[in-house]
């Protein structure tokens, strides 16, 4: 192979190479610098990437450690000291984090190299990256589609084999639904299982960074870097953290997996079932033992998530006040007017959408009946998981109900774009783990290849086991080998 | 309990200047997404205690004890406006 290959690869094979001093990380680098600047102005996944900041790191990088010279895509809303960190919004242009992110400690730790600022939904508020106030992001198996969102930036970058491996982030789905939109492999760790220090919060009993990567073994990879629990944020979890790799290549033999009943509805797309079905099959093949099973709280989950992360949303976004960062409104006459048009100049449509609804739901004489109604569905619904899970080991379903939707399609209508988070907004109320792999592709009506995304989700605490499934299905399959076929812009 | 929305009255309570088309497009989208929510009120509560977090989590304490934190010049590199080694605020009180 030749230097320009090298983004083509994964993380394992990457490291390989550079172990063997094949290559080293500053040829790495290089090789990438010059893929994204071939393809990227046709996808739009980075914001901004630092070559000279990344080479002087790469430098200096042991390539005996776990990542050692591996650069790592981070979504423009976790701090990296000395870096932007605009969460895609107008409100933090310019901002310059001050420290870095638990994570990105953890990420250097291992030797691997943050590289680039990608795109998102403003503040991770979305499913489909078109909220980002920065640019557009595309995704790579049709130019005329979205990426998925929030996390649609890494996502597509690993698509367009314009990044090795990407952190991001889910609140409601947003590391799920787009690397199964842009075909890749997104892990969704238990809450508490990544430290939130440094990340610029959403809300905050939802939210965890979790890895975006093109195999499974990545994945596992990236958790192990950064998984661990962390003085500095009190909800992440003090348990042991085992070796996430140490289960790959092990049998099905004796698993059982549950197909929820509830997830069986109407308006999922036909052949994304049918994918997903034959997925189910290929588990079953593998010696993995498939029970039916019952979430009934599921029809309420959307109502729940979309009450509770607004409300934690308005009250999180209150920090951005025109004092201490971010934009302020110039001419202002009292207080009110400072904050009232500071934050009306620096937010866009949707997250100006949400507050209004958080700050409704919180209000007075409204309380009781949104938001303490709805802290007790999520109970309930955290309960049906507690109670499937001493059946089955994990469950399995869509990530998506369709395939890479169109630029502009759901834009208009907020409710039809929250809908199409179903099968993953659970997963956040409930606080397990998940990961999304490829399963098959539909078709679009220009014959573009559109990637389905295969979702399992585990227990709390048990990605080892998430791991395992995931990975003896993706390598029994071809469906991750896929690539876009889209031509760069020079060669 | 969606008709009761006054997007112009929660915008206040939100320090958020809204214009009036964007009012009146709230108005009827947020309307959509709490016509949605009210199948909630189907849901038997009675008796469920309030999930504030995923995991059961309870007080976490640590030592208090003073760590290196930002300096004042670090924790205003990113002030709109500041002086004296200060933040500028609007004023509160004529």
């Amino acid at each position: 192979m030749t230097k320009l290959d090298l983004p083509a690869l994964n993380i394992v094979e990457l490291r390989n190479l550079l172990r063997q001093r094949e290559v080293s990380p500053g040829e790495t680098l290089q090789a990438l610098e010059e893929r994204i600047n071939a393809v990227d102005p046709k996808i739009g996944a980075y914001l901004v990437h630092d070559l000279a900041a990344a080479t002087a790191e790469a430098e200096k990088a042991d390539v005996t450690l776990p990542l050692g010279g591996i650069p790592i895509a981070i979504k423009d809303l976790i701090n990296v000291e000395g870096q932007q960190c605009t969460c895609a919004s107008k409100i933090l242009r310019g901002y310059r984090a001050p420290y870095s992110a638990t994570v990105i400690e953890k990420l250097r730790a291992q030797g691997a190299i943050p590289f680039g600022r990608m795109n998102m939904d403003e503040f991770a508020m979305g499913s489909s990256t078109e909220n980002s106030s920065a640019q557009v992001t595309r995704n790579p198996w049709d130019l005329s589609r979205v990426p998925g969102g929030s996390s649609g930036g890494s996502a597509a970058a690993l698509a367009a084999d314009i990044a090795f491996g990407a952190l991001g982030t889910d609140t409601g789905g947003s590391i799920r639904q787009p690397a199964a939109l842009s075909g890749i492999v997104g892990f969704k760790p238990s809450y508490g299982r990544v430290s939130r220090f440094g990340l610029v919060a959403f809300a905050s009993s939802f939210d965890q960074i979790g890895p975006l990567t093109k195999t499974v073994h990545d994945s596992a990879l990236l958790m192990n870097a950064i998984a661990g629990h962390d003085s500095r944020d009190s909800t992440s979890l003090n348990a042991l953290v085992p070796d996430y790799t140490a289960n790959l290549g092990r049998d099905l033999k004796g698993i059982r997996i549950g197909l929820p009943k509830e997830y069986m509805i109407e308006g999922v797309d036909p052949v994304v079932k049918s994918a997903v079905m034959a997925a189910v099959k290929q588990l079953e093949s593998l010696g993995a033992e498939i029970v039916e099973v019952s979430l009934p709280h599921t029809d309420y989950a959307i109502s729940v998530y979309y009450i509770l992360a607004t409300a934690e949303a308005s009250a999180n976004l209150a920090r951005f006040d025109g004092v201490r960062y971010g934009h302020r409104a110039e001419k202002v006459s009292t207080l009110f007017e400072h904050y009232a048009r500071t934050r009306a100049e620096g937010f866009g449509a949707e997250v100006k959408r949400r507050i209004i609804l958080g700050t409704y739901v919180l209000s007075s004489g409204y309380y009781d009946a949104y938001y303490l109604r709805a802290q007790k569905v999520r109970e309930l619904i955290r309960q049906d998981f507690v109670r499937a899970f001493e059946k089955v080991e994990a469950l399995v379903s869509p990530t998506s109900p369709g395939p890479a939707f169109k630029l502009g399609e759901k834009t208009t209508d907020p409710l039809q774009m929250y809908l199409a988070d179903v099968f993953t907004n659970a997963a956040n109320l409930a606080g397990i783990c998940g990961i999304s792999l490829p399963c098959g592709f539909a078709e679009s009506e220009n014959g573009k290849k559109l990637p389905i995304g295969l979702q399992l989700l585990g227990k709390a605490l048990n990605e080892a086991r998430i791991f395992q499934i995931a990975h003896a299905y993706e390598q029994s399959t071809d469906w991750h080998k896929a690539r876009p076929a889209f031509e760069p812009i020079a060669a | 309990m969606a008709s009761e929305l006054d997007v112009a009255y929660v915008a206040q309570l939100a320090r958020l200047r809204l214009t009036a088309d964007e009012t009146k497009l709230f108005q009827k989208q947020l309307g959509d997404v709490l016509k949605y929510a009210e199948k909630l009120k189907e849901v038997n509560v009675e008796g469920v205690e309030a999930a504030a977090h995923a995991v059961p989590m309870f007080n976490v304490f640590r030592e208090d004890n003073a760590r290196d934190w930002f300096t004042a010049t670090e924790a205003l590199s990113n002030a709109p406006r500041k002086a004296n080694n200060l933040f500028i605020v609007t004023k509160v009180v004529e």
